[in-house]
């Protein structure tokens, strides 16, 4: 005598009869997916280093002002600026840098800094200081300009009435062409950003237009038996939203390794150093190679993944984990559309 | 309950403009399917819907169904206006009816307990109601030792009752059957008929399409009789439309 089969238990999450798991499958959309976090990381990472050295070439070589002033301890011209008090044309060029509103710092080099300055053209060690005062050097002076001020464009001329033949080497001439490179790679890094969602969104479509056209009874049917077009949207979403999130996540953990190593090659760069690849390193946050420079410098050491993370400044740290939520949500938000735009064809 | 008004319905994948088909060809072509159909239907009462193949009936009840709207005509259900309605209460509209499909629609990839409950799950009635008043049905309709058993695994007639235990689930005020017993031998015929009846003494509507005239003839009811997509006999009013 057979028993009366006993009664279902009560699933936890009820069939919901559009077999998505079917209609969907779980290799190609996370896949492909990967592939775009994968490249929108390496955007990132390029929005962000650009945008650490327009910060740092705008707060440090931009606003450096370098005067050379020739035959410095000479007599100034009469009637220049300073008066009786500034004999010399070094005295007086740097009593008028000293009324100049914007000057954050100003600083006479002193022949021991000249001696450093020109020892890696003239050589030796210590006893160079004794050549160069046999040279008619000019008198250096360095200035630092407050943020956003710049050098009032009058100023050369009226420092060459003074002391004629003193040149200005304002940096903000290079440093606006560097800062406007700077602000293209970041457009096209936007740009690079922008088109890899576009094409993960396309994707996802794609993927949810095939998985539409897989459970399409089931889909008719489920309307016909009253099932609301957000029910049946919801559903894809959930599964296309998922699956984007673990392609998001793939695509950012397998960036994180090539971050790193792109920072140990560009570590060099950020400090300034001549030599000593990334063994003489620092990290420098919030500058470009600095933020990709590992911790601990140089080696394999740099691979862990808590080194990486380490290495990783704020900005990038923030953008890596979002970059998994954004892929989540473009796969949300374009299966949702893509299901209701076709719902909208059954009455 | 139900009223259609010279109700026609044309299908086709071209668009509705005339000269249609002198611009785009054959595939603007559009088929009328039903054409003028007007009749009423109290809540209730029990519908025999006849005609040859071809004639409309299964497009009539896609109509019923709210599976497509009238092309023309005024098609009110539930005292609602169906083409005036919003898409949200055409929703809350089909969940009061139950639908037994021609080629009955069983989803493969679900055990009968969970097709029979969709409905249920779908109008989001709590799990335990869900699970009672299932294993009820399913009772009622001799599948309750098959609840676990996929539709594939289900001989016909036990494919057939467990589409109608989906359709009646909900205990809908409507019930809307096409060829319900087409794959059936003449006792499950019966059976399965017997079935309906009593659920439309429970107090549901029932229509019935059928081309089974010793089912007809056995358990007699008014008919509306469709011939090209015209309704040429109700038999409530016994109106006859040439």
């Amino acid at each position: 005598m057979s028993e009366a089969p006993r009664l279902p238990r009560a699933p936890s999450r009820p069939a919901d009869g559009l077999g998505l798991r079917r209609a969907i499958p779980d290799r190609m959309l996370p896949s492909v997916v990967a592939a775009m976090a994968f490249l929108a990381a390496l955007a990132l990472a390029g929005a962000v280093g650009a945008h650490a050295l327009a910060t740092r070439w705008s707060g440090g070589a931009g606003a450096i002002v370098i005067v050379q002033v020739p035959e410095p301890l000479a007599a100034a011209t009469p009637g220049a600026a300073g008066g009786a008090a500034a004999g010399t044309r070094i005295d007086a060029v740097q009593a008028t840098l000293a009324g100049m509103p914007g000057i954050a710092s100003r600083h006479l080099l002193d022949a021991r800094e000249l001696d450093q300055l020109l020892q890696p053209w003239l050589g030796g060690h210590g006893g160079a200081h004794a050549d160069l005062l046999a040279l008619p050097l000019p008198a250096v002076v360095q200035l630092r300009l407050q943020s956003g001020a710049s050098l009032p464009p009058a100023l050369p001329d009226a420092l060459d009435r003074q002391a004629p033949g003193t040149l200005v080497e304002d940096s903000a001439a290079w440093s606006d062409r560097l800062l406007a490179l700077t602000y293209s790679l970041q457009a096209c890094a936007g740009l690079a950003l922008l088109t890899v969602a576009a094409v993960a969104g396309w994707v996802v479509a794609l993927a949810t237009r095939a998985g539409i056209v897989r459970r399409r009874g089931a889909i008719e049917l489920v309307h016909s038996l009253g099932a609301t077009d957000s029910y049946v949207a919801q559903r894809f979403a959930r599964r296309t939203g998922f699956l984007a999130l673990v392609g998001g996540i793939i695509g950012a953990l397998v960036a994180l390794p090539v971050l790193a190593q792109l920072s140990r090659l560009a570590a060099p760069f950020s400090t300034g150093a001549a030599a000593g690849g990334a063994a003489g390193a620092t990290p420098l946050a919030g500058t470009l190679p600095g933020v990709l420079v590992q911790v601990g410098g140089g080696g394999g050491g740099g691979l862990l993944p808590g080194l990486m993370l380490d290495a990783l400044p704020l900005p990038l740290l923030v953008a890596l984990p979002s970059l998994p939520l954004a892929t989540g949500l473009i796969g949300w938000l374009t299966a949702q559309a893509t299901v209701r735009a076709w719902l909208r064809r059954l009455p | 309950m139900i009223r259609l008004s010279d109700v026609s319905l044309r299908i086709g994948n071209g668009p509705n403009w005339p000269g249609r088909t002198r611009f785009l060809g054959r595939a603007a072509q559009r088929r009328e399917v039903l054409q003028g159909v007007s009749f009423t239907v109290p809540a209730g009462a029990f519908r025999w819907l006849l005609g040859a193949s071809g004639a409309g009936k299964s497009s009539l009840l896609r109509v019923l169904q709210l599976g497509a709207m009238p092309t023309t005509g005024e098609f009110e259900l539930f005292g609602t206006s169906v083409q005036r309605a919003p898409r949200r209460q055409l929703v809350r509209l089909r969940r009061r009816m139950g639908v037994v499909f021609q080629d009955l629609r069983l989803l493969p990839e679900l055990s009968v307990f969970d097709n029979v409950a969709l409905p249920m799950r779908l109008a989001q009635i709590a799990e335990p109601r869900v699970q009672a008043e299932v294993s009820e049905m399913l009772n009622w309709i001799g599948l309750g030792r098959r609840l676990l058993a996929r539709p594939g695994e289900l001989s016909g007639g036990e494919q057939q009752r467990a589409a109608i235990a989906r359709a009646v689930v909900l205990r809908p005020p409507l019930l809307l059957a096409d060829e319900p017993t087409g794959s059936l031998d003449a006792p499950q015929a019966l059976r399965l008929m017997e079935l309906l009846m009593e659920l439309n003494q429970l107090g549901s509507t029932v229509i019935v399409a059928t081309h089974n005239d010793h089912l007809v003839r056995h358990f007699q009811a008014p008919s509306l009789r469709l011939d090209r997509g015209r309704l040429v006999e109700d038999g409530a009013r016994a109106v006859l439309v040439p």
